[in-house]
């Protein structure tokens, strides 16, 4: 278990993947309640074609691509609220064309066949310490984002036209977390891949949902389960040598699966338990009489 | 029964005020040429069946529809996109029951844009959400998730949330779809308690016995404004087919007006053995 432990870039890449896994299950929790468990998938794509664009047109990728997903966000939240227009329609009208042009981009100038793989797919081993410090930065300015607009997302997370009502400046607050969530997702992209990303966004929120009814223990469970399942996985890349975003995923959905069974099994016990001590009190009703 | 009494004081000092108002959404209009006034203490019952515009109409003073002629004002103020701090509580039908918070952590949204910038209330907003569920009598199930409480018992917590920053115009939506009898008549007791206590009331609904029969103002609405006045003076078959589009009957029991929705019968008849 210690052997890749010697490994510098593993030790690198066990911190990124467990900082990536907690930073999408906290954003997770608050996309999977807004009913739009789609868009981490959406957006990857999104972020993919502004990546490409960036790489294009030489701007710094970070900022190119967080920038595009943040337009994009904000593009699917105003076609969403537009009643003629499903939000998962507008999600995916505007992703894919934008992965079309990042893979129109990268069939016309073919320079990097290679990255094209890892950015689908995760690749830790090209995890630098530039990318380190980058997810170290979004994942503290996440928790600082959610920390002073704890009130504000709760609320336009549960109604969010009621909360404008309430005084809740809900643009700004859907444009500060489509910012967030483009970050969150640009930082997640080297380790998990733009195919990866949706379930990691998603599975922690709804492991956690089964688990409680409280929106706080669901925030701290869903980091939870998303940094061990970003920890699991990573070490289960190594070991059986598959890329780094299909085996946190993996670990993610055997973990649903277990926790999915647990909760169903419990239910069926309770439910059999009380079936049966109403039918005891009910005999003895009959006896009396 | 409840009978509304009227208040002591003249209301003459209008709160909202909308002018020749045409609105809708996404460019299709929904009411056209609308206009009325609503007087600081009254309780208002906008009347009309589904698709008529009458949420619309609530959700105009709201500021959340697109207008496209006229003005609206809420205590002076135009509200032309801004969207106002007035109490509101929305349909039940839309609330997503699974969300994970309890009663407490609900009726505490009310109170969200005080300093909001902490993930924590202060006491004296804890005092106030604490004084308001003990007033609506939900002080004792604060800690329960929204979906284990009754109908009654979540309407009382929405009406809580929207009490809780003492607003002085408050919107309900369809208060009392959905629940059985007992408790339609302890929200509407409810609502009339607030309104003694200058609370102006304005909400929708489309039962016309159970409800608008029993307000001191119905405004009936379907595509415009059909009629706006006491229950006894407006409900008449021509207002009621021209707001419902069928016929109505109008009869009269004890003071009140009652009517026959839909005098038809269903189902085979009987036959003589």
């Amino acid at each position: 278990m210690f052997t890749p432990l010697q490994y510098e870039f593993f030790v690198r890449g066990l911190i990124v993947a467990t900082l990536v896994g907690g930073l999408c299950g906290l954003i997770g929790v608050y996309i999977v309640l807004r009913r739009m468990s789609y868009i981490g998938h959406g957006l990857a794509h999104a972020i993919f074609g502004g990546a490409v664009t960036s790489y294009v047109l030489s701007i710094n990728l970070f900022i190119g691509a967080s920038v595009w997903g943040f337009v994009s966000a904000m593009l699917i939240n105003l076609a969403a609220k537009k009643r003629r227009i499903n939000a998962d329609a507008a999600i995916g009208i505007v992703t894919t064309a934008s992965f079309a042009l990042g893979v129109a981009l990268i069939s016309r100038f073919k320079t990097f066949t290679r990255s094209f793989d890892a950015a689908l797919f995760g690749n830790i081993l090209g995890i630098t310490n530039n990318d380190l410090i980058a997810i170290i930065a979004v994942s503290i300015i996440a928790a600082i984002v959610i920390f002073i607009g704890y009130k504000y997302l709760l609320f336009t997370t549960f109604e969010s036209e009621v909360a404008g009502f309430y005084g809740v400046p809900t643009p700004w607050v859907d444009a500060a977390f489509s910012l967030l969530l483009a970050a969150v997702i640009v930082v997640s992209l080297q380790v998990l891949g733009v195919t990866m990303i949706a379930a990691a966004v998603v599975i922690p929120p709804v492991v956690a949902q089964l688990l409680t009814n409280s929106f706080n223990k669901m925030l701290i469970l869903s980091v939870i389960i998303g940094a061990l399942c970003g920890l699991g996985g990573l070490y289960v890349s190594f070991y059986i040598d598959v890329s780094s975003g299909a085996s946190v995923v993996l670990i993610s959905a055997l973990v649903f699966i277990v926790v999915l069974a647990g909760t169903t099994l419990k239910q069926r016990i309770s439910s059999s338990r009380l079936r049966k001590s109403n039918h005891h009190h009910s005999s003895q009703e009959l006896d009396i009489h | 029964m409840l009978h509304p009494t009227p208040h002591e004081y003249e209301r003459t000092e209008s709160i909202v005020e909308i002018g020749n108002v045409t609105c809708g959404y996404d460019g299709s209009p929904v009411l056209k040429n609308i206009s009325l006034t609503i007087n600081r203490g009254d309780f208002v019952g906008l009347l009309g069946p589904s698709g008529s515009g009458k949420t619309t109409l609530l959700r105009t003073i709201l500021g959340a529809v697109d207008i496209y002629e006229g003005e609206v004002s809420v205590e002076g103020n135009q509200v032309s996109g801004r969207k106002r701090r007035i109490g509101y509580v929305p349909q039940l039908e839309t609330i997503d029951w699974n969300f994970p918070i309890t009663v407490e952590q609900l009726v505490m949204m009310g109170r969200t844009s005080k300093r909001w910038w902490t993930p924590w209330y202060q006491a004296n907003d804890r005092e106030l959400g604490y004084h308001m569920m003990e007033r609506l009598g939900i002080s004792d199930i604060a800690g329960r998730h929204i979906r284990e409480i009754s109908g009654g018992q979540q309407q009382r917590a929405f009406l809580a949330r929207a009490l809780v920053s003492s607003p002085k115009l408050l919107l309900l939506d369809e208060p009392t779809s959905g629940v059985d009898i007992k408790t339609r008549d302890e929200v509407m007791h409810l609502l009339d308690d607030l309104n003694h206590q200058d609370v102006t009331v304005i909400m929708t609904t489309h039962e016309i016995n159970a409800v608008a029969a029993h307000l001191p103002r119905v405004v009936c609405v379907n595509g415009e404004i059909v009629d706006d006045g006491a229950p006894n003076d407006i409900f008449t078959p021509d207002v009621l087919k021209r707001t419902y589009n069928a016929d109505i009957l109008v009869t009269e029991y004890m003071g009140m007006k009652l009517v026959a929705e839909s005098p038809h019968f269903f189902g085979q008849k009987d036959h003589d053995h």
